[in-house]
């Protein structure tokens, strides 16, 4: 499989990058050749293998349902690009 | 005092111990050479020499008092990924400029509390995706080390290029590192130092900046196989704070080095011999394998028949769990924001100016993998490789105790020397560490002689999945017989 520029454009988007247009023809045949090389994966036989998630399985810690954090509003905030009155200062996004 | 930079951790704990001198003194004099060599190797992003004098008087008193810790007054340089509590933390890119943690990672934490004292943080690849410490905001990274009668500037590897470069010049007494795919035992390699990713899950990856979050393995940099297994043993432990944090007791991995390795079972692996590796690096793994035969051990050769798709799997996989764990990165609650028209324009000009190119690209394959009628064939069938490449390791395991292999392809290149290559040539530096990190078992890089330049090479040493003693056995019988003394020449003094 390969990608075009049209649908460097579309990945790019979904991935919330502005389009990258002065590199959209680099870009698209820098990540075809990433593509055609993992290609070579095809030859594996993986009929009937797990999806493997995690390298070593160890249980799911459980812990007591007990608030063990809070309070650091001004923690939380110290390092917002735009904070104001305790909040975030966000773009409108709700007209 | 100067020449206290030229011990080992394990010396200079003993000298503390002692009162050959003070971990104030120690302080003082590592901050003075972290700021002379800084401007030639680009080392540092941040030298706090303030906090470092304040922990190592506070190291002192605790001395004073008989109650060292185990790294008790030893100047520790920490890679830009590790949150440090109000310290910047910038993962190198743009994107976080200017952010300071109100949070320490647990695997620094674990180190103060035994004593360490902070010297700074190092310069890595943005985002630690690289293998040459040339894609970081702060620009690239200098090896100490240059080919014999060369002014030649080459690269530490990566990602934690700084972390190795400093402890490479002398400064500090052990670095840690974070390793996805090679990222501390390729620099490891490439600057003469012993480099360990422990098991995955050993060391917590809480505070560290996430890249793959399934093969993200924080270890450390040090000068022999003893520091490396003192800095690992501090730096190991479950976190509650991380659910993928291995819940089992930490062995003593200190005890371990200088052990006999009679007897043990060696798996020399046949789908490491690739096409066009250099001679140097071949003949030092055959002198390699001598080494560990007349320390007793019985060589047996193996095979890894999935070796060559590891590679391959990890660039679907790593760039698909990035992609993930970089959406976080959207102007909104921290790090830098470019104001757009609405809130999608201010995403996307805020992450197109924020992350540098390869960055970009990884996002972009990340993306690409996940949607929608590609999920099926690249991420999961990369997923099912992953599988096979473990039972690959599980079935070498049965035959033998541990495994030997080259750490790289090469040794450290020119600074820019692969500029105009294709991403894939970089990519290939961690054809043979990458493995390790896709079956999350244990693997260390020992310096083990010079190239025919007068460079660096490493023998790598694999074990199975929580056998970190194993590896540290075989990583001391390797440094014994290797004798490697050799340093790099101060040409930056």
């Amino acid at each position: 499989m390969s990608v075009t520029t049209d649908e460097v454009r579309r990945i790019a988007k979904l991935a919330r990058i502005a389009e990258p247009t002065a590199r959209l023809e680099a870009l698209t045949q820098e990540l075809n050749g990433i593509l055609d090389w993992v290609e070579q994966l095809g030859e594996v036989d993986v009929e009937g293998v797990e999806p493997m998630t995690t390298p070593v399985v160890t249980p799911l810690p459980m812990r007591e349902d007990a608030i063990t954090d809070g309070n650091v509003r001004d923690k939380v905030l110290k390092n917002a690009p735009n904070a104001d009155a305790g909040f975030f200062v966000v773009p409108k996004s709700v007209e | 005092m100067s020449d206290v930079l030229s011990l080992s951790l394990a010396e200079a704990l003993e000298g503390l111990k002692n009162k050959d001198f003070s971990a104030r003194e120690l302080a003082e004099t590592h901050v003075k050479a972290a700021e002379a060599i800084n401007p030639a190797l680009n080392c540092f992003t941040v030298i706090d020499g303030d906090r470092a004098i304040e922990m190592a008087s506070a190291s002192d008193a605790r001395i004073a008092k008989g109650e060292a810790g185990l790294l008790e007054g030893a100047p520790l340089a920490i890679k830009d990924l590790y949150a440090v509590q109000g310290v910047n933390t910038e993962a190198c890119s743009n994107i976080l400029k200017g952010f300071k943690p109100e949070y320490e990672s647990t695997v620094t934490q674990k180190l103060w509390d035994q004593g360490a004292v902070f010297l700074g943080k190092t310069n890595m690849d943005e985002f630690a995706m690289g293998s040459s410490n040339e894609t970081s905001a702060h620009g690239p990274v200098i090896n100490p080390w240059r080919k014999t009668g060369s002014d030649e500037n080459l690269v530490p590897g990566g990602s934690s290029g700084g972390a190795a470069s400093a402890l490479a010049a002398g400064v500090s007494y052990g670095s840690t590192g974070t390793d996805t795919g090679g990222s501390i035992r390729q620099p490891a390699a490439f600057t003469g130092l012993v480099g360990v990713k422990p098991t995955y899950g050993r060391c917590s990856r809480w505070g560290i900046v996430a890249f793959a979050s399934s093969l993200d393995h924080p270890g450390p940099f040090a000068k022999t196989v003893k520091d490396s297994a003192i800095l690992t043993q501090a730096m190991s432990g479950y976190d509650p704070k991380d659910s993928t944090s291995y819940p089992g007791e930490v062995p003593n991995w200190i005890e371990a080095v200088g052990q006999s390795v009679k007897g043990l079972r060696i798996g020399v692996p046949k789908e490491y011999s690739v096409d066009g590796m250099p001679e140097d690096i071949a003949k030092l793994w055959a002198q390699g394998v001598d080494w560990l035969k007349a320390a007793g051990c019985e060589i047996v050769d193996v095979s890894l028949p999935m070796t060559k798709y590891a590679l391959p799997a990890y660039y679907i996989i790593a760039p698909a769990e990035a992609s993930s764990n970089l959406a976080r990165y959207d102007g909104m609650r921290y790090g830098v924001r470019v104001e757009g028209e609405d809130l999608a324009d201010t995403y996307e000009k805020t992450r197109a100016a924020g992350f540098g190119a390869e960055v970009q690209r990884r996002v972009l394959m990340g993306t690409y993998v996940l949607s929608a009628g590609y999920y099926d064939a690249y991420y999961v069938r990369a997923l099912k490789v992953r599988r096979k490449i473990l039972e690959d390791f599980n079935n070498a395991f049965t035959q033998v105790d541990a495994l030997l292999t080259p750490t790289t392809p090469s040794a450290a290149f020119g600074i820019g020397a692969k500029a105009n290559a294709s991403p894939l040539e970089m990519y290939l530096n961690d054809i043979f560490t990458v493995t390790a990190n896709i079956a999350g078992v244990p693997a260390m890089s020992v310096p083990a002689g010079l190239d025919k330049d007068g460079l660096p090479l490493g023998l790598q040493i694999i074990t199975k999945a929580l056998d970190e003693a194993t590896m540290f056995k075989v990583g001391a019988a390797l440094e014994d017989a290797a004798g490697f003394t050799a340093k790099p020449q101060a040409w930056w003094a």
